[in-house]
């Protein structure tokens, strides 16, 4: 407990080379949680543009259809007796905030002189505002969707001269192999989330369901989306568990549930977003354990005639050693507790100044940086058992210093 | 009455790079508990070895050193440290005071970290020998706001704080003027009749050799005069 006190003491004396070390550590800290933070926020904004605006949470699709060979393959649909018992099991997931139905098709789309592939998603407007709210935030022109009309991606607009009002046909072939044609009004222009080349439009699934002469409901997929993102695997056990039971005339499965994840290729950047988060964490914590080594040694060496002086008056060996432990760790502490303190406040600044970046097509995206108290916790603990590290080779040295050696200095 | 040091036959030798250094050449004395003796001798004599070896800061070669009841070369690290810990006080040249204590943390700096000290009776220990050293009124300076003389005088104040069989002291005045200087042997050897304390320091000075009731005379690592008493004019007053 003394060495404690007095490793404080010599630490709270030396002003200097305690305020630069812990600058040194709470630097690597705030960068730390700065750097998690906006990668974090930047990884949110990124999935819930994804979610919020096209692929919502979580889809059901009839089992095969994700690996069929076939793009938007109509013969790999969920029948209406499906739909049904489907709804029903939905209704009882209390964390699911709303679903929508679509019909996804590839069609040709033509403004009577030109014509030009295009895959449509068929939607029912309300409830897939409600399963990805950001969607109608990427019309650039125009409105919303309303049965008889259609949502045409810029590309596709811009390339068949179609502006808003315009009529469009879009020719389907059904599960049936004939080929059927409807002519729509263009009611917006949309932006896509993956990029400019996108060629995705939307039209009302009941002239969907016209086109392609269904009698009955049938639907490609039924998104859904969660009251919060992060009851997304338990929710898809859940719906796995209450969906395995349903199985089609042949005994298998007819149901197949999918995380957005497994949906999309953005996944991908979530992943190395989280491996670079590491990587830079790694790299700063290092930085951290070099510094400490580096400032403690210093120490060692700057006070090797008290070190010797202690030792000469019968100091021992492991109370040495203890006392320089002891100024690492509080060094580490008031670093971290600094480090923490103004990693947090610049958190918030970021986030009170409102920044905006774009992403996609989508401009003026806010960042919101936001830290969980477990990576604080988390870099924390890191952090002060790395400063402990680099501590106990310096103490090492100091307490095994020959006292007549050390009084020479 | 036993002695506080045998030493018999002592030799070191150092090894410095190729060449062999015989600081000492079989060394031979006796000191009693309460003596106030002095070693003296020209720089390179073997002074601050022969301090180091009873100070057990270091080992001889070979020979024989009993220091208070212990064959000092048999310890280890651990024990040495432990043994000085317990048994010597030690007073510098350059006074070697922690810079980042004050006069009076830096006097019961021991009494924390060498010989544990509950802290009512470490701080009427700390507070009587300042007073005893004549400093108490600077307790709460730091050693860079004190006097060459203030500062020894910490360090004989720290070096009894653990109440030790016997102090070494190294040219203790070699940092400080002629008046500082016999103030500070003065000292000494008041509080080895107060406390009975045994003081053995080395020096070069006549002025401050002619205090020490024994003086022994190093030369080229060898004792000079054999163990007599002070031939000065001052000997064998305690």
């Amino acid at each position: 407990m003394e060495t404690a006190r007095i490793a404080f003491r010599n630490l709270y004396r030396q002003k200097r080379r305690t305020g630069l070390t812990v600058s040194i550590i709470a630097f690597g800290v705030v960068a730390v949680i700065l750097f998690t933070a906006l990668a974090g926020s930047f990884k949110n904004m990124m999935i819930s543009q994804i979610t919020d605006s096209m692929l919502g949470h979580l889809q059901i699709h009839r089992s095969g259809y994700v690996e069929s060979l076939d793009t938007m393959p109509l013969n790999l649909v969920i029948e209406e007796k499906h739909i049904d018992q489907l709804k029903k099991v939905l209704g009882e997931i209390r964390e699911i905030e709303g679903y929508t139905l679509r019909i996804l098709l590839a069609t040709l789309l033509s403004n009577y002189a030109d014509t030009t592939n295009i895959k449509l998603s068929a939607i029912d407007p309300a409830s897939e505002q409600l399963v990805t709210p950001l969607l109608p935030g990427r019309i650039t022109e125009g409105k919303f969707l309303e049965k008889g009309q259609i949502l045409l991606p810029n590309l596709v607009a811009r390339g068949l001269e179609l502006g808003i009002a315009s009529e469009a046909v879009v020719i389907a072939t059904n599960v049936d192999g004939s080929v059927n044609g409807t002519s729509l009004v263009v009611s917006g222009i949309v932006e896509t989330t993956v990029g400019p080349s996108g060629k995705y439009g939307y039209i009302h699934i009941d002239d969907a369901r016209e086109l392609l002469r269904m009698e009955s409901l049938q639907v490609s997929e039924v998104a859904i989306r969660l009251k919060d993102a992060e009851t997304l695997t338990p929710v898809m056990k859940k719906l796995q568990t209450a969906l395995e039971g349903i199985k089609d005339d042949k005994g298998k499965p007819v149901f197949e549930v999918h995380p957005w994840k497994a949906l999309s290729p953005f996944n991908n950047i979530a992943n190395m977003i989280d491996l670079m988060t590491i990587f830079i964490q790694v790299i700063l914590v290092t930085i951290v354990l070099i510094s400490i080594m580096n400032v403690m040694l210093m120490a060692v060496y700057e006070r090797t005639k008290e070190i010797g002086t202690i030792a000469a008056i019968g100091t021992m060996p492991s109370s040495i050693m203890s006392l320089f432990i002891f100024e690492g760790l509080f060094l580490g502490i008031a670093g971290v507790a600094v480090g923490n303190i103004t990693g947090l406040v610049l958190v918030y600044a970021v986030k009170a100044a409102e920044m905006t970046i774009s992403f996609g097509q989508s401009d003026n995206i806010l960042l919101a940086p936001q830290i969980s108290l477990s990576t604080m916790l988390a870099t924390t603990f890191i952090v002060i058992l790395v400063t402990l590290l680099g501590a106990v080779e310096p103490a090492y040295k100091a307490s095994q210093l020959d006292p007549v050696e050390a009084l020479r200095n | 009455m036993e002695p506080l040091v045998v030493a018999k036959n002592l030799v070191k030798i150092y090894q410095a790079g190729e060449i062999e250094v015989r600081a000492l050449r079989g060394v031979s004395f006796e000191i009693n508990p309460g003596q106030f003796v002095s070693f003296t001798g020209p720089s390179g004599s073997g002074k601050t070895t022969l301090l180091n070896l009873i100070g057990s800061l270091d080992v001889q070669t070979s020979g024989e050193l009993v220091v208070a009841g212990q064959h000092v070369n048999q310890l280890n690290i651990r024990q040495r440290a432990n043994f000085r810990g317990h048994n010597i006080g030690i007073i510098f040249q350059d006074f070697n005071l922690i810079p980042v204590l004050t006069v009076r943390e830096n006097v019961e700096y021991p009494l924390l970290m060498v010989k544990p000290t509950p802290a009512a009776e470490r701080s009427k220990i700390v507070t009587k020998l300042l007073e005893q050293v004549g400093i108490a009124e600077q307790a709460d300076k730091f050693p860079n706001q004190i006097s060459g003389g203030q500062k020894q005088r910490v360090a004989i104040a720290r070096a009894l704080s653990t109440a030790p069989k016997l102090v070494l002291a190294d040219e203790p005045t070699a940092n400080l003027d002629k008046a500082t200087s016999t103030r500070i042997i003065d000292l000494m050897k008041e509080l080895k009749n107060q406390l009975g304390t045994s003081f053995i320091f080395s020096t070069h000075d006549p002025r401050v050799v002619s205090h020490a009731d024994i003086i022994y005379v190093l030369e080229d690592g060898q004792l000079q005069t054999p163990t007599a008493e002070n031939t000065m004019g001052h000997g064998g007053k305690n």
